[in-house]
């Protein structure tokens, strides 16, 4: 990683959908920079034969039971900033 | 399709668990079919901040059915993971899955599902969660807005992935009515239901790139996008348009496939283990167990239907490419009778009348052992095999529960009727009685006669019989 | 007046020498007259606390109280509360009204617990030190040009000043600890899975939890007590019923672990003095302290930030603005536009930036050697850990390399604030149980003292806090 160019910075900003100002996109692709070179500490450890710790607790198997459930779906709906009667309002697809 | 063009058809068949009565994560009721919109939703389907997912215990059952049906690996241990994108009917903007690299582990892979047209090999199953459903007003392209319903959110599905192998539009249609029978048999999804068994499709010709066509909601709608897409791309090659990596939408309004979007890169994921979730152990005791319990599946009950009940292969490959229609025809059949009628009706005359009609075995209200009995009553002669089955069409077509014979509608079994009825068609066409002494064909022409003359109540061998008599005795 | 500790209150209220009603309008009574300068409260709940407080009243003559009858407390606004606006202290979710309580809300609730309001913190909780807050910086009630710490800055400033009794923090990265040392109040981050999760508001699933500040060791115990536990909804959540209220103070034989690792460069004299001078005190008492090296300490910082980095890519994706929070008015043509609009104005540029950089130590040709490689780090931090406490019952250090610093002393330089969080992040990414109690202060500013324990030890880690505690005295206002 060389350092993070405004390119990168605005692929990463389209795959995160958030739109950058000039000026946001010119902190951002310094700092990170700065950052992902400090992270590459990393890179002094060995760590071919150690296994990640996906899970830092070694638990397995829980489950729910397949009992419904009726939950509270007019308190969640009212939270919905546009509404067309019953459906969640959005913007167009393609 | 000509096997020059480099055709290579691969699908992803996302099949609701619609057996479960909840969503995998949460509680709430998984069948929102006839629900208005966001009724069945709470804070973890819709992703409210600070709620978790807790993987449903049936779910795991379900898919463990399906990857013994297809006759996968399944996997020791399996994990769920993170797919990374933004969608309006994704609640999360991640969609909780499963995933076969860094570590993960799905739950199945390596299967095959045995069709007519070959072997298709199955590259993995995977649980996940249902998006979900958006509408427009008018089509996807016109709409200036979209309408979110989180109801399906959260359903339960399971993701199974083929190879390329599929050699055809029709092949594609052959696979997945065999897939739905098998799901169908093993009970974990309702084929039948609207959006139950959905399908995406992969398509490339010419060795060019992979063209991902999404929402193709039914069976007949698979082959007619395939082939839509298949000339598509041809007329593309032939203008030497440089085919990129790309997806696409069916609009079976309108028949075509439109962009969804063009692909830069490979499609960026981030895939990553979903942390809120822990890994979930599948014990050789466990699947031996549900493999014990596994009912009969399509091809087993094919076999023992041409057995037990000896019918040919290719009514008894009908009979059970649905399963309903296998059980009518079982449930028939209690005491074993007229079996091959009954078959042929089932195979051949119901189902085609269905299929032209655009109607569904669900229109059949009337009981199978009624069925069984019409069946009966034309192998005992009490009635033509052509009033049967006209009978058994008008009530599909009326809706009806009973059978309705019209007042002179019985078969004519008596020798005597069948003989007055012989000697007014042979006074009516001397000239055919005469052709008959030398040309057998004549015979089949006075026979429509008579059947026409009946309106189709003489029963067939008697009065065929009856005829040559005649006419024997009469040279 | 003397402030009351949360137990004592619980026990008058059960009694009946004290009004639940009065003892709430109390603390509103402080909180009005304090939290203009310290602003610690997001959201005051005046209306549900005292209507809380009265059927508490009622519940009394019906003898059904429980372990926190009456005690005001304040919620960190990262957890959700039922009917109470709930922010992350983000502009996104401004107005949000959750549907359903965090189960460490409900578990307060159901023990009589008053909740007076939603404190502040940096946005989402990502940083240390509650001014990347998206409404307001709070200030250290031990010196208002100084930062309380962060994230879980506003509970432990409330707590500190008095204006609540107890709170509820939540630690990723030391986010209890850091501002519980920094205010000079007792903070614990339970062990991984002890406390559920869910209600959590997460920043990064993996290493956070619900934890208790408060005035002293036992409300801290107290609170823990109320909160621990399995829970169905969590199924990462393992935490047994435990009542950690019962203390035989005795350093007798305690086995203490000093790494040399937790006095790096960056540490204070008076930090490392304090500190030292506190674990002598126990040494004093009978206890065994020896020095030991935990060398994969000095990865901690970069393997915790990528993966704290790339799970909050993740987390923050669902706010889009359309199924609740900030939406962009301007009529954006497509969903694309409007969710990258409503992400543009509704986060500020901190969590923009541990977005971007989440996303990129997630994508494509970048994961091995960003989150993985973290993951696997992550893993020998662990071990390390396993075999230090093979020896020891507690690992000591201090709590934050320094006392707290100034306001705006740290926010231009990313960098500089991240590696503030060094000495805490260890036990995030092992998933141990940490508390931070005072230990002295300098120039004013209070020092922390950090304690580690194996996981579920909590007992054992609150007991040697409460020996220190005894020691040292409660460092109260
Ligand atoms: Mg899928
Ligand atoms: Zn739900």
């Amino acid at each position: 990683m060389k350092g993070i160019s405004r390119e990168d910075v605005r692929h990463l900003a389209w795959l995160a959908k958030i739109e950058l100002s000039a000026q946001e996109e010119e902190t951002l692709s310094k700092q990170m920079a700065d950052i992902l070179n400090y992270f590459k500490i990393l890179d002094k450890i060995d760590t071919k034969s150690i296994e990640p710790a996906y899970h830092v607790r070694e638990v397995k198997n829980v489950f729910r039971p397949d009992e419904p459930r009726k939950a509270n779906p007019d308190e969640i709906l009212k939270l919905a900033p546009a509404k067309k009667g019953r459906y969640v309002k959005a913007p167009k697809i393609v | 399709m000509k096997d020059d063009l480099g055709l290579k058809i691969g699908l992803e068949v996302h099949c609701q668990l619609t057996v479960l009565k909840t969503k995998l994560f949460c509680s709430c009721p998984s069948n929102y079919r006839g629900e208005d919109p966001n009724t069945n939703i709470c804070e973890v389907c819709t992703g409210m901040p600070g709620t978790l997912p807790v993987l449903n215990e049936k779910a795991v059952e379900a898919a463990v059915k399906i990857a013994l049906a297809l006759d996968c690996k399944i996997s020791e241990s399996m994990n769920f993971f993170r797919k990374n994108y933004f969608y309006p009917d994704l609640p999360k903007n991640f969609q909780i899955t499963q995933y076969d690299k860094a570590g993960g582990s799905p739950i199945a892979k390596e299967g095959l599902v045995e069709t007519i047209a070959g072997i298709i090999r199955i590259r993995r199953i995977q649980l996940e969660e249902d998006p979900g459903k958006l509408s427009y007003e008018g089509t996807i392209v016109s709409s200036p807005i979209s309408l979110v319903d989180y109801n399906r959110a959260g359903v339960a599905l399971v993701e199974i992935v083929t190879e390329p192998d599929l050699k055809s539009p029709k092949h594609a249609r052959e696979f997945l009515q065999k897939l739905r029978s098998i799901l169908e048999h093993i009970g974990v999804c309702d084929g039948s239901l609207e959006g139950a068994m959905r399908c995406d499709a992969n398509v490339s010709l010419f060795g060019g790139k992979r063209v991902e066509v999404k929402n193709i909601s039914s069976f007949k709608e698979v082959e007619r996008a395939l082939n839509f897409e298949i000339t598509r791309q041809k007329t593309m090659a032939n203008v030497a348009k440089a085919e990129g990596m790309e997806t696409r939408h069916w609009d079976d309004v309108r028949r075509v496939t439109v962009t969804l979007r063009v692909k830069e890169a490979e499609e960026d994921y981030r895939y990553f283990p979903e942390p809120d979730l822990v890994p979930i152990t599948i014990s050789k005791e466990y699947v031996a167990d549900i493999r014990k319990r596994m009912p009969e599946l399509p091809d087993g009950r094919k076999a023992r239907f041409v057995k037990q009940y000896v019918i040919s292969e290719e009514i008894a490959g009908v009979l059970v490419g649905e399963k309903l229609l296998a059980d009518i025809f079982e449930e028939s059949l209690r005491t074993r009778m007229a079996s091959n009628l009954l078959g042929s009706w089932l195979a051949i005359d119901i189902l085609g009348y269905l299929n032209r009609s655009e109607k569904t075995l669900a229109d059949m209200k009337f009981k199978p052992k009624d069925l069984a009995e019409l069946a009966r009553k034309v192998e005992k002669k009490e009635l033509t095999e052509n009033t049967a089955k006209s009978v058994v069409i008008k009530a599909i077509e009326q809706g009806k529960s009973t059978f309705e014979f019209a007042k002179e509608g019985a078969a004519i079994t008596d020798e005597k009727s069948i003989m007055d009825a012989v000697k007014e068609v042979f006074e009516a066409n001397p000239k055919a009685v005469e052709d008959a002494k030398s040309d057998p064909k004549a015979i089949n022409f006075l026979m429509g006669q008579l059947m026409k003359a009946t309106k189709g109540r003489a029963d067939h061998e008697l009065a065929r019989k009856t005829i040559e008599q005649a006419i024997t005795a009469g040279s | 007046m003397k402030m009351q500790s949360a137990w004592e209150i619980a026990e008058g209220v059960r009694k009946g020498s004290i009004s639940a009603v009065e003892i709430v309008e109390e603390f509103f009574e402080r909180i009005e007259k304090h939290d203009k300068e310290i602003r610690a409260f997001i959201t005051v709940s005046k209306d549900s606390a005292i209507q809380q407080a009265k059927e508490i009243e009622k519940k009394r003559r019906e003898k059904k109280l429980g372990r926190l009858a009456g005690v005001p407390i304040a919620v960190k606004d990262n957890i959700c509360t039922r009917g109470i606006e709930t922010t992350c202290a983000s502009k996104i979710l401004k107005g949000y009204i959750p549907p359903y309580d965090a189960t460490a809300v409900r578990m307060l609730k159901e023990e009589g617990a008053v909740i007076i309001g939603k404190t502040n913190l940096d946005e989402f909780g990502m940083g240390s030190s509650t001014e990347f807050s998206a409404f307001f910086a709070t200030k250290n009630p031990r010196n208002l040009n100084h930062v309380p710490g962060g994230s879980s800055g506003g509970s432990a400033a409330a707590v500190a000043k008095g204006l609540s009794a107890v709170a509820l923090g939540t630690d990723t990265g030391g986010s209890i600890r850091c501002p519980s040392a920094f205010c000079g109040v007792v903070g614990v981050k339970p062990t991984y899975g002890l406390v559920s999760r869910y209600g959590l508001i997460a920043y990064a699933n993996t290493l956070e939890q619900i934890g208790p500040i408060a005035n002293n060791v036992i409300d801290a115990a107290l609170l823990l007590s109320c909160i621990a536990g399995h829970d169905p909804h969590d199924s990462t959540s393992i935490g047994e019923n435990k009542d950690y209220t019962k203390f035989n103070s005795s350093a007798k034989k305690l086995k203490i672990g000093v790494p040399r690792q937790y006095f790096g460069e960056g540490t204070q004299k008076a930090v490392s003095d304090a500190v030292w001078r506190a674990i002598k005190k126990l040494e004093g008492e009978g206890a065994e302290v020896e020095e030991i090296d935990l060398k994969s300490v000095g990865y901690a910082l970069a393997s915790y930030y990528i993966i704290a980095m790339s799970e909050a890519s993740s987390n923050l994706a669902r706010y889009d603005g359309l199924r609740y929070g900030f939406q962009d008015s301007s009529g954006a043509r497509d969903w694309s536009t409007l969710f990258s609009k409503d992400r543009k104005a509704g986060f500020g540029f901190e969590v923009k930036k541990r977005i971007m950089l989440g996303t990129f130590a997630l994508s494509a040709g970048y994961f091995d050697a960003y989150y993985l490689k973290a993951q696997k780090v992550r893993n020998l931090i662990i071990q390390d850990f396993q075999r230090a406490f093979k020896k020891f019952d507690v690992l000591m250090g201090p709590t934050m390399p320094t006392t707290a610093f100034k306001l705006g002393e740290k926010t231009v330089d990313p960098l500089a604030m991240y590696m503030s969080d060094c000495d805490t992040v260890p036990a995030n990414l092992a998933g141990i149980p940490a508390a931070s109690i005072p230990c002295g202060s300098s120039n004013g500013l209070p020092i922390g003292l950090q304690i580690m324990a194996t996981p579920f030890e909590e007992g054992k880690m609150l007991n040697v806090a409460k020996t220190l505690e005894d020691i040292l005295g409660v460092y109260a206002e």
